[in-house]
């Protein structure tokens, strides 16, 4: 593999040119003001018709994107009438939905309060969003820093809309999940007398993101996965929820699933049910590539929808500043926030800078869409993807040579494949689809509005108000999956279990069709996402 | 250009990489898909290009389709995986060979190194697990996605990624050390510290938060001699009412 092609050498010849210069210079962060009118003008939320109203059902009158609407006036797999509810396959306490870090620490601390826990997840046990998780786990242990300084940025980043009872949790919880997670064996980078390292992200007012390298979530997932199996936690693999079922109370009672390698549709009967099922990127909203996972296709959303959830804040998606925009084979893959903790900076096709690097990710991307789309600043790559660089070798520079090797061997080792040397060569970026701001709304307790239906991670909203900083993510599937693990089980031992039913699938359908609403050719949950045929050709989605 | 899937042929557009070109061909991936960025391991493939005698393994997210390749995924390697507990095993300088002794069968063929589709040391990582340097294996290994490209190839039959991610955890959990300050501020949380400032936070109007959002004073990024002028921010703030 060869490095850049000609015209892009050029560009980086000019990037170049500034460094040294660039390299000590300061660029004010924006006033709320300021940013509140960038949002408006380029962020994709705010794009005429990339969402409409939902019409029907417990979250009618909110908004949501178009392809997540869609996917509540889909079809349902399942034929209640088929499926018989006397006979469940397995009977638990606490039934965990999804097989990323919040499902399987919400495994973890529901099994240690003794009670029969299990895990059913789409993919692998551990193909999540987690695994993916570069840049770390936001909790304010250093000696200047407090919870209220980040209850402070994270209310901050989120509009001053998030919920305060969430992210007050979120944030007295943060160092007890640290140590948590450490204990359990997780390799979090120490600085060379053997103390935490931290690092900023976006947003923070003080470094407080924890790290293992750039595969921090790797590293957190591979240690969890292995806990649950020495937990004896069983798991059921390849195997989908197409419904929750409730009882005649409207209380959560399990779920339908499909076994994905034998066609089998089963239902597990349980008292209390936890959704971890994680986001929506797979859903390409508004034509945008993604970081995310392939199982991220909003499954837990649609099916707690049907059965009654309320939403919140499912209208704000985060597009990641920093998604790859070359080589096309690594379209729209995270680029690590980190880097420009570590002093990496954004630069347009005339090598300057256009905004601070430490803005929330919304600010971000929404100057890196100005810079490229109405000041046609950006750098056009041979299959007309255009992006700006992010300046790597300024952290070699800055930080010291051998730096990139230390904090970034995974994002070295990716380009490296490719024919690019980061150390010397920028990346060139552009927004991708990164994160679910909102989702089912819950409390302290991961509790959704339907009774004995929990949920943790990304499926749930509120804790990130309209936008969520990095190191975030990594903290709230640890803190709300532990609580929703520790509530549900606690629920399962004084709960007499009602009669299952489908009802309410059927009566959703009905209304849909009163509506004129039923897509029949939608299926929902959608499960995965087809690339298949010409969709598998890169398009450049600006 | 021509490729073979499980030894169908199928034409596909240059430039793409194993796994879209599958999907090119028509594949709607359930297993051997999962991030679809080198980290998740689901993804592990062996093929073969023409003119070649060797069978290569790499992940189909990570690799290019080549002109005449052939393609088979191998989605799940069983592994040998044995349950213990982490936080019961300190002090136990061998507890490599005492939990997986198969370590000591290595052949020390160098099959895994080359195998290893993220450029681990494989062999040299095994070689100190068998004299016992936890932290060598640790570090050596970090990489390591669990693919199960090495453990397939062993000759001695050693579950390579398990015997790390042991190393790992002993080396997280048992050698190196947590800061007293984590400590003390769980305990202060735990106290009560900030019990009264969060809940004044958690009380304020929108207006009144970003005022104070606003007054933040930013650490800069070389802060090793750095201090906030305010240390008792936004406590002092709050008081002031």
């Amino acid at each position: 593999m060869k490095s850049y092609p000609e015209s892009m050498m050029a560009s980086i010849r000019i990037l170049e040119a500034t460094r040294s210069a660039r390299a000590e210079e300061e660029i004010p962060m924006l006033s709320l003001k300021e940013r509140q009118e960038l949002l408006q003008r380029f962020h994709p939320d705010y794009r005429e018709g990339g969402r409409r109203e939902i019409r029907m059902g417990i979250n009618q009158g909110q908004r949501v994107p178009n392809e997540l609407a869609d996917l509540f006036e889909g079809k349902g797999f399942i034929k209640p009438e088929e499926v018989d509810l006397g006979r469940p396959k397995e009977e638990v306490d606490v039934l965990v939905v999804g097989g990323g870090g919040g499902g399987a620490s919400a495994a973890l601390f529901a099994r240690a309060e003794g009670v029969r826990t299990l895990i059913t997840t789409k993919l692998r046990f551990g193909d999540s969003n987690t695994i993916m998780a570069e840049g770390g786990i936001q909790a304010a242990v250093g000696p200047y820093d407090s919870p209220a300084l980040h209850y402070l940025d994270t209310m901050g980043g989120g509009g001053f809309e998030n919920l305060p009872n969430l992210v007050d949790v979120l944030v007295r919880d943060a160092p007890m999940i640290l140590k948590w997670l450490a204990c359990l064996g997780v390799m979090f980078d120490r600085k060379e007398d053997g103390d935490l390292l931290a690092s900023f992200a976006g947003g923070q007012c003080r470094r407080r993101v924890h790290s293992a390298a750039d595969y921090t979530g790797m590293e957190i997932m591979r240690v969890m996965r292995e806990e649950v199996y020495q937990r004896g936690i069983e798991v059921l693999e390849f195997s989908p929820a197409l419904e929750l079922v409730l009882d005649e109370k409207g209380r959560c009672s399990g779920g339908l699933f499909i076994n994905l390698d034998t066609g089998e549709r089963f239902f597990i009967r349980s008292k209390t049910v936890i959704l971890a099922t994680g986001g929506i990127g797979r859903l390409h909203i508004q034509g945008f590539p993604t970081t995310n996972h392939y199982g991220a296709t909003a499954d837990g959303l649609v099916i707690a929808n049907r059965a009654g959830a309320k939403i919140i804040f499912m209208d704000a998606i985060q597009f990641h500043p920093t998604g790859t925009a070359y080589p096309d084979q690594l379209l729209g893959l995270l680029v690590s926030e980190a880097f420009r903790g570590w002093s990496a900076q954004l630069v347009n096709c005339e090598g300057k800078r256009f905004i601070h690097e430490l803005e929330t990710r919304d600010i971000t991307s929404s100057a890196t869409i100005r810079e490229v789309v109405e000041r046609k600043k950006g750098v056009q790559t041979p299959a007309g993807m255009r992006g700006i660089w992010l300046d790597t070798p300024l952290v070699e520079l800055k930080k010291g040579k051998g730096t990139i090797h230390r904090i970034f061997p995974h994002l070295f080792h990716r380009f490296h494949t490719f024919g690019i040397d980061i150390t010397k060569e920028p990346i060139l970026v552009y927004p991708t689809q990164h994160y679910q701001n909102g989702g089912l709304l819950i409390n302290e307790n991961g509790e959704t509005t339907v009774e004995n239906l929990f949920a943790a991670g990304e499926v749930s909203g509120g804790v990130h108000g309209r936008n969520r900083l990095g190191g975030n993510s990594l903290l709230d599937i640890f803190v709300f999956g532990r609580r929703a693990g520790i509530c549900a089980a606690g629920r399962s031992k004084e709960i007499r279990m009602g009669r299952p039913s489908l009802d309410h699938v059927l009566e959703y359908e009905k209304e849909l069709e009163r509506f004129g609403l039923l897509k029949r050719e939608i299926k929902s949950p959608c499960l995965f996402p087809d690339y298949r045929y010409e969709k598998a050709l890169t398009r450049a989605h600006q | 250009m021509i490729i073979h899937v499980f030894g169908k042929r199928y034409e596909v557009p240059e430039g793409l990489t194993i796994q879209k070109a599958m999907e090119y061909a028509g594949y709607q991936f359930i297993r051997g898909c999962g991030c679809r960025g080198g980290v998740c391991g689901a993804c592990l493939t062996e093929y073969r290009t023409p003119q070649d005698y060797r069978l290569k393994v790499a992940l189909a997210c990570q690799t290019l389709a080549e002109p005449e390749m052939q393609i088979a995924q191998s989605p799940f390697i069983p592994m040998h995986q044995v349950p213990y507990q982490i936080e019961k095993l300190g002090g136990r300088p061998n507890v490599l060979g005492e939990i997986y002794p198969e370590i000591y069968r290595c052949l020390q063929c160098n099959t895994c190194t080359r195998v290893c589709p993220m450029e681990i040391p494989v062999m040299e990582f095994m070689a100190s697990a068998i004299r016992g340097e936890i932290e060598k294996v640790a570090l050596l290994s970090f990489q390591c996605i669990l693919c199960g490209a090495c453990a397939s190839k062993c000759p001695a039959e050693i579950s390579q990624p398990y015997v790390a991610l042991l190393a790992r955890r002993f080396y997280g959990r048992h050698l190196l050390t947590l800061p007293g300050r984590l400590d003390e501020r769980i305990r202060e949380i735990g106290e009560g510290k900030y019990d009264e400032i969060l809940r004044q936070l958690s009380r304020l109007s929108r207006e009144e938060l970003s005022g104070i959002y606003t007054q933040r004073e930013q650490e800069p990024q070389d802060s090793s001699r750095w201090m906030p002028k305010n240390p008792d921010f936004p406590g002092n703030l709050l008081r002031k009412g």
